[in-house]
């Protein structure tokens, strides 16, 4: 009796090690812990990471590992000649997740488009707050509220967007986050039952993986979507072990308890290089890190005064100390991963001798400045303050005098926007949809002096520029006019352009088909795991 | 006795009113505008700042604040997240159960440890096993907690291998939680191997968060120990005949306990700091890790109820221990 026991469990645990083994299971070491599953409320790329991606599609999606875009839950669009009109054609047939408590009786159809958008944009509709504090961030911060005129379902297959003026990012738009499609009859069971927030935390979607719990704080899990558009994953489960700490998801990541994590310390690549069980991935971040001048005081309101500043820094030094060499010098005001980029312009060189030369040459003599430190560390610039203290040292070489200020960061995002500012602003960006618009006009627009344009720049000619890729719906006609706005940039240089860092994901050799995403989101569609 | 208990509950009222005015005042000055910090480099519009403004009732003068923040307690409402916009105290009470785990293993395994290290200590005093002893205790004290998980992380996880790097139980295993306690829970739900791990993933949480008040319960059980073993008591019991052990384990031991629980009920705030340290470092997800995250999202309810939920944790704790002081020692109870 005992030997047949024992034989019974042993039958057990290999039933179970061969049930492991047939389920391919993806542990990703996420960095934090989604704020919800709802992504429309948040801006966080954490929160993207277990919503948006695994959970939801939008009418348009980004291309894998570009900023382009192409169909999603659309099939395709057609945009009317005064570019006011957005004709989307959904696709049929696509099924939505269902869970314990929700079995769809319907694919996915206009009304969900249309509920998906209303209840961020209608104050009076009844998911507007749908749970406390709840508020539209992105939607908002695209100004997608005035930017609307009317969403009308056209047929079930059919929905048309008017704008209140033409406006080409807009699709661009469609593709992120905020935009995810939301399954319409899933909220009505929910405010049928009073359970509204549970929209928030038990989501339905139409994307490659089901929700399955989130344990807070700890873990959440998803299973592969049978029934996906997009066709099945190859991944059978996926799991995000949230690990804070980037030494931590290292070790895990090296004692194989996950097989991808994002972030590592810089100071760990090199022991990733060198572990054979490791691939190390990289490409530059969607961002920027510059230094603006204050464009509407003497001297620096004199472009060959700023042209000059900008000859006396050298770049590669601060890549070296500040990104301890994960980043790249940044020539343009958009990083290179984004369209239009131009790749024919050509950086002010570094050079000490002619910059003083053309100092002296307009008159600037024993200049002394402000330099703005931030206090707080970004990915397009991890110490603001090390690197306030290269670029002293470089002015002072040119005879360039450099005080070093810095205030608490609240202080120093609203200081650093009047007009009046003294002194040049240590800052930068993070694009939010991949579409150069979001960097050209939101940070150097002359709609944006006062806001965001912290050179308090505004060139006719580069706004020209902008305003008319804009509204111009044909994307080559657009890459030319935004490559022309880039050479303008660089003539009249507003910003000295400092750095793109470099982002790392590190992974197990096991994992094949991940795409870096230039966005900065992590998706694992089409990822697959070796034995 | 009653009056003892009395006199201790009525002296949380003021201890309380003063904690709620310290986390309020703590988190309002902290410098920089929460709306603006939320906003960060995207800015925000002077209308959507008026708004977020009047949502989080900033704009309200700050008595009026108070009042309505310390009335909401008293109802069971206290706030809700900015980021999760969930209520706090939901999120609370979901990761209190994993806190309260691992502080149970770490005071058990300091109790359990340092007790007896501090006995044999003060027995053999001036031995190589007490220098020894007190020595490695000054270590664990003074070792920074943050280092000491990460070594130990790095030589147990990383170089040999014998235990998981973070996290409370391994991926393989997924079942509800019932308790929230997940060596229970892993009991209770039946899965071959999931209670071994989650026992060897308490192993070195519970050793970096208890180190420190390991080495303070055997250093104070020795020297009070040493204090007994002098006294004449103790010399009467040795001159009775009675054994060593009953000496040492009963006479001595029993009075040398009643600072040593007063020490242990201190630990108890002390483990309360290093909880946070402690869950950061294993991925623990307790409300030290949801306190650090809340600071670094300036996610300002949830420090402030955190705050206060915390205090309230460690007066109740000081409660017991004054009142444990009391059975174990009737001198207490009765001045």
């Amino acid at each position: 009796m005992k030997l047949m026991k024992t034989l019974l469990a042993a039958t057990a645990v290999l039933a179970l090690a061969a049930g492991a083994a047939q389920a391919k299971t993806l542990v990703y070491c996420s960095e934090g812990s989604p704020e919800g599953f709802d992504p429309a409320p948040y801006t966080s790329g954490t929160t993207f990471d277990a919503s948006s991606r695994p959970i939801y599609n939008r009418l348009v999606q980004f291309t894998k590992g570009s900023s382009d875009t192409e169909p999603g839950l659309a099939e395709s669009y057609d945009v009317s000649e005064d570019g006011l009109e957005y004709t989307f054609h959904l696709r049929q047939g696509v099924k939505f997740h269902s869970s314990d408590t929700f079995t769809p009786t319907r694919d996915f159809n206009a009304d969900d488009v249309l509920f998906s958008f209303e209840r961020q944009w209608k104050s009076d509709h009844p998911w507007n707050a749908y749970t406390a504090g709840i508020s539209w961030e992105y939607f908002n911060s695209m100004s997608m509220g005035e930017l609307l005129s009317s969403i009308e379902k056209v047929d079930d297959y059919t929905v048309k967007f008017t704008l209140t003026r033409p406006e080409a990012p807009f699709i661009a738009n469609m593709a992120m986050d905020f935009a995810s499609i939301m399954s319409a009859e899933y909220a009505a069971q929910l405010e049928a039952a009073g359970t509204m927030d549970l929209l928030n935390q038990a989501p339905i979607g139409t994307g490659p993986f089901e929700f399955v719990n989130y344990q807070q704080d700890a873990a959440i899990r998803y299973s592969s979507f049978d029934d996906y558009w997009g066709g099945v994953q190859p991944l059978d489960d996926l799991v995000f072990a949230i690990t804070t700490d980037p030494a931590v998801r290292m070790q895990k990541l090296q004692a194989g308890e996950c097989h991808v994590m994002p972030y590592p310390n810089p100071a760990d690549l090199d022991s990733i290089r060198a572990d054979s069980s490791l691939q190390l991935m990289e490409q530059e971040g969607l961002n920027v890190g510059y230094l603006a001048y204050n464009t509407t005081m003497a001297p620096f309101d004199n472009v060959n005064v700023r042209k000059a500043l900008n000859m006396a820094v050298d770049k590669q030094a601060i890549v070296d100390a500040v990104f301890e060499g994960n980043a790249t010098a940044a020539i343009n005001p958009i990083p290179p991963t984004i369209w239009s980029y131009n790749t024919s312009i050509v950086d002010d060189e570094y050079n000490p001798e002619a910059a003083k030369a053309m100092l002296a040459e307009a008159g600037v003599e024993n200049l002394s400045m402000k330099v703005w430190a931030m206090p707080v560390s970004r990915p397009y610039n991890p110490d603001a303050r090390r690197m306030a203290e290269l670029i002293q040292a470089d002015y002072a070489a040119i005879g360039v005098t450099a005080e070093i200020v810095s205030m608490e960061w609240g202080e120093y995002l609203s200081q650093s926007l009047l007009p009046d500012r003294d002194g040049a602003v240590l800052l930068g960006w993070t694009g939010d949809n991949g579409d150069p618009d979001n960097f050209l006009a939101v940070l150097l627009g002359c709609d944006a002096v006062g806001s965001a344009n912290r050179a308090q720049w505004c060139n006719e000619e580069f706004d020209a520029l902008i305003q008319k890729a804009k509204i111009t719906s044909d994307k080559a006609e657009r890459t030319a006019l935004y490559e022309e706005a880039q050479v303008v940039f660089k003539r009249e240089a507003p910003w000295l352009t400092i750095a793109h860092s470099v982002v790392f994901m590190p992974m197990s050799t096991k994992v094949t088909g991940y795409v870096m995403d230039p966005k900065g989101t992590h998706a694992f569609d089409g990822v697959d795991l070796a034995e | 006795m009653i009056r003892f208990l009395l006199n201790r509950l009525f002296l949380i009222v003021p201890t309380f009113i003063g904690i709620t005015i310290l986390a309020f005042a703590f988190v309002r000055v902290l410098p920089g505008d929460p709306v603006l910090l939320i906003a960060g480099e995207r800015g925000v519009s002077p209308e959507r700042y008026q708004m977020l403004l009047e949502q989080f009732g900033y704009n309200r003068p700050i008595w009026e604040q108070y009042w309505s923040y310390l009335s909401g307690i008293f109802q069971g409402d206290f706030g809700t997240s900015v980021s999760t916009k969930r209520p706090v105290i939901r999120d609370f009470l979901t990761l209190f159960p994993a806190t309260l785990e691992l502080s149970f293993f770490a005071i058990s395994f300091a109790i359990l440890l340092g007790i007896p290290a501090g006995v044999v200590a003060a027995v053999k005093r001036g031995s190589w096993y007490d220098q020894t002893l007190m020595g490695t205790a000054l270590v664990g004290y003074s070792m920074p907690i943050f280092w000491l998980g990460l070594l130990l992380i790095i030589f147990f996880s990383g170089m040999l291998g014998w235990t998981p790097v973070s996290g409370r139980i391994d991926m393989l295993y997924y079942f509800p939680a019932t308790t929230g306690f997940m060596t229970i829970d892993a009991l209770l739900s039946g899965q071959d191997g999931a209670f071994v791990s989650a026992m060897r993933h308490l192993i070195l949480p519970t050793v970096t968060l208890g180190t420190i008040p390991l080495a303070v319960i055997a250093r104070q059980t020795r020297s009070a120990m040493l204090e007994v073993l002098g006294d004449d008591y103790v010399r009467t019991a040795r001159a009775k005949g009675l054994a060593p052990h009953q000496v040492i384990g009963v006479h001595a031991l029993r009075n040398a306990l009643i600072p040593v629980v007063t020490t242990i009920g201190l630990q108890v705030g002390v483990m309360m700091a290093g909880a946070i340290l402690t869950e950061t470092i294993f991925s623990w997800p307790g409300i030290g890790k949801w306190m650090i995250d809340a600071i670094s999202r300036r996610d300002y309810p949830v420090v402030q109820a955190g705050l206060l939920l915390i205090a309230l944790i460690v007066m109740a704790v000081n409660l017991i221990v004054d009142v444990l002081y009391g059975l174990i020692n009737p001198r207490i109870r009765h001045t």
